[in-house]
């Protein structure tokens, strides 16, 4: 059942801290993951059965990895040493097909200063490379498992946003409130991130103008445009009308793009503006704030990238009941549809239909959300997580060589 | 509580109020959202306008499911559809005030 906004357990004016792991180069953690993490798809095999070998380990197996090359390639060893490097991982073991990009990845994470190891296959077979990487892993999560949460203040928070199954309710109620709370969060110092390039399509005015200066807009403008004429211009057959909206907007009373977009942009509120454009997975370097990322508006896609770029907790408003989570960073979901909250309610963790009713403004659902947000931070596992979606998607810009 | 679609009143700490059958982003909007379930053609509709908090009443021309939009005015064939004060397509058949507006009869301007 989704938990009502008026959550008990916190006196009001105590949400400007939290209990978090403080990892070696300073960034804060709220989960404790030891990541068994496959270079390519060849280790995924080794890699689950580490994992299934060292009880309390997690294995991000997934797709790809061979023969991509140029910004492809960047982007892939980019989301993976990002993906380690995350602040709610504490240690590190990589398993590759050869030791030369296993290697890679490793030094990337180690930079980081946490606990890494890379294990080569070739050379070795599968059941040797399980055995080896198995007791390093075994020697990281008994480590990791006495490190000890410390009071933390909520600008050590990155918090990012993304929706998904939109429909009417998402503009009404769930990403307003994701909005309210970047205004009270944002210029206490915390770091934000908003995506989904294509799902900004007609209200582009809107969002170039949320930018800090004109040059950051003129940047996001061409990131768009970029988007419009070298993915969905050079890919499209027909028209998108059915993927954007998609069959789920529609049926939740979504028409056309321009509404979608309108409800999307809602979830950066009405006072921040976003000071920086970052590529798929780049990790934010102009201190604290909101900021752009160009991302794919799929769900597992997009908050892999925003995981791999250091965020580690993540709200996620929707309207038809999307039931993304991700493996090493707290998806919170937040609905405003009565029916969703009813029918899948198991998937909501934070319900705000009483704006709908208006029983509720959004200033409450924002502090309620706030309430939330550091609870999941002090450990409150999200529905995502009590229900086991791990869904790990790295992006792929084009074909492999 | 009473069933949403009356729109009846209940009791919110001694005060009586109502709870809306659709909502409206802005007062520029010629289109509302339907935020009851199981709406029904001739029902007499209470809104919001949430940026300013008027209200607007409306009978309701058709069956409207939740989340979708009812026409706040006629709109005719070409016309701009309005929603959180903004451009959100065109309309692609005569539509009378109080009848539904989706797939049917508004089209995105783009494609």
């Amino acid at each position: 059942m989704a938990a009502k906004s008026n959550g008990k357990r916190r006196k009001s004016g105590s949400n400007s801290s939290f209990r978090g792991w403080r990892r070696e180069n300073g960034r804060v953690g709220v989960r404790n993951h030891v990541v068994i993490l496959p270079l390519d798809d060849l280790s995924n095999a080794a890699s689950e059965a580490v994992a299934n070998n060292i009880k309390g380990t997690l294995a991000l197996p997934h797709s790809y990895g061979r023969l991509q090359f140029g910004a492809d390639l960047d982007l892939h060893f980019r989301t993976l040493i990002g993906t380690g490097s995350n602040p709610n991982v504490a240690a590190v073991v990589v398993i590759g097909i050869e030791d030369g990009w296993t290697k890679r990845v490793v030094d990337g994470i180690a930079k980081t200063g946490k606990p890494v190891a890379g294990f080569g296959i070739e050379g070795h077979g599968d059941i040797a490379t399980i055995a080896r990487a198995s007791h390093k892993a075994k020697e990281f999560l008994h480590w990791a498992s006495e490190l000890e949460r410390e009071e933390c203040s909520i600008e050590d928070l990155w918090v990012s946003t993304k929706c998904g199954e939109s429909d009417t309710t998402t503009g009404l109620a769930s990403c307003p409130t994701v909005g309210n709370m970047y205004d009270k969060l944002i210029p206490k110092g915390i770091y934000g991130v908003f995506g989904e390039t294509s799902e900004i399509t007609g209200a582009e005015h809107i969002a170039k103008s949320r930018a800090v200066n004109s040059k950051i807009g003129e940047k996001w403008m061409a990131v768009f445009k970029a988007y419009q004429d070298e993915v969905i211009e050079a890919h499209r057959t027909d028209n998108l009308m059915d993927s954007q909206p998609t069959k789920g907007n529609i049926a939740g009373g979504l028409t056309t793009i321009e509404e979608k977009a309108l409800g999307n942009l809602e979830k950066i509120g009405r006072t921040c503006k976003y000071i920086e454009v970052l590529e798929p997975a780049e990790t934010p370097s102009a201190g604290p704030g909101l900021y752009y990322m160009d991302t794919s508006s799929a769900a597992a896609e997009c908050v892999t990238l925003m995981a791999a770029a250091g965020y580690a907790v993540h709200t996620f408003p929707t309207g038809q009941g999307n039931v993304i989570g991700n493996p090493i960073v707290p998806v919170i979901k937040i609905s405003g549809n009565p029916k969703t909250v009813r029918t899948m309610g198991e998937h909501i963790d934070l319900d705000v239909t009483g704006i709908l009713r208006r029983e509720q403004t959004l200033d409450t659902a924002g502090d309620a959300l706030i309430d939330m947000v550091i609870r999941t931070a002090n450990g409150r596992l999200t529905a995502a997580e009590a229900l086991g979606h791990r869904e790990f998607v790295m992006t792929k810009l084009y074909r492999s060589a | 509580m009473s069933h949403p679609n009356t729109g009846a009143s209940r009791g919110t700490r001694g005060k009586r109020v109502s709870t809306p059958h659709f909502l409206v982003h802005s007062p520029r909007d010629n289109v509302g959202v339907v935020v009851v379930e199981g709406l029904k053609k001739g029902a007499d509709m209470l809104g919001v306008i949430t940026e300013t908090d008027k209200t607007v009443k409306l009978k309701a021309k058709a069956d409207i499911p939740i989340g979708h939009k009812v026409a706040l005015k006629a709109l005719k064939k070409g016309d701009t559809v309005i929603k959180y004060g903004e451009d959100i397509g065109k309309m692609v058949a005569d539509t009378d005030v109080g009848e539904h507006v989706h797939v049917q009869n508004l089209k995105t301007k783009r494609w």
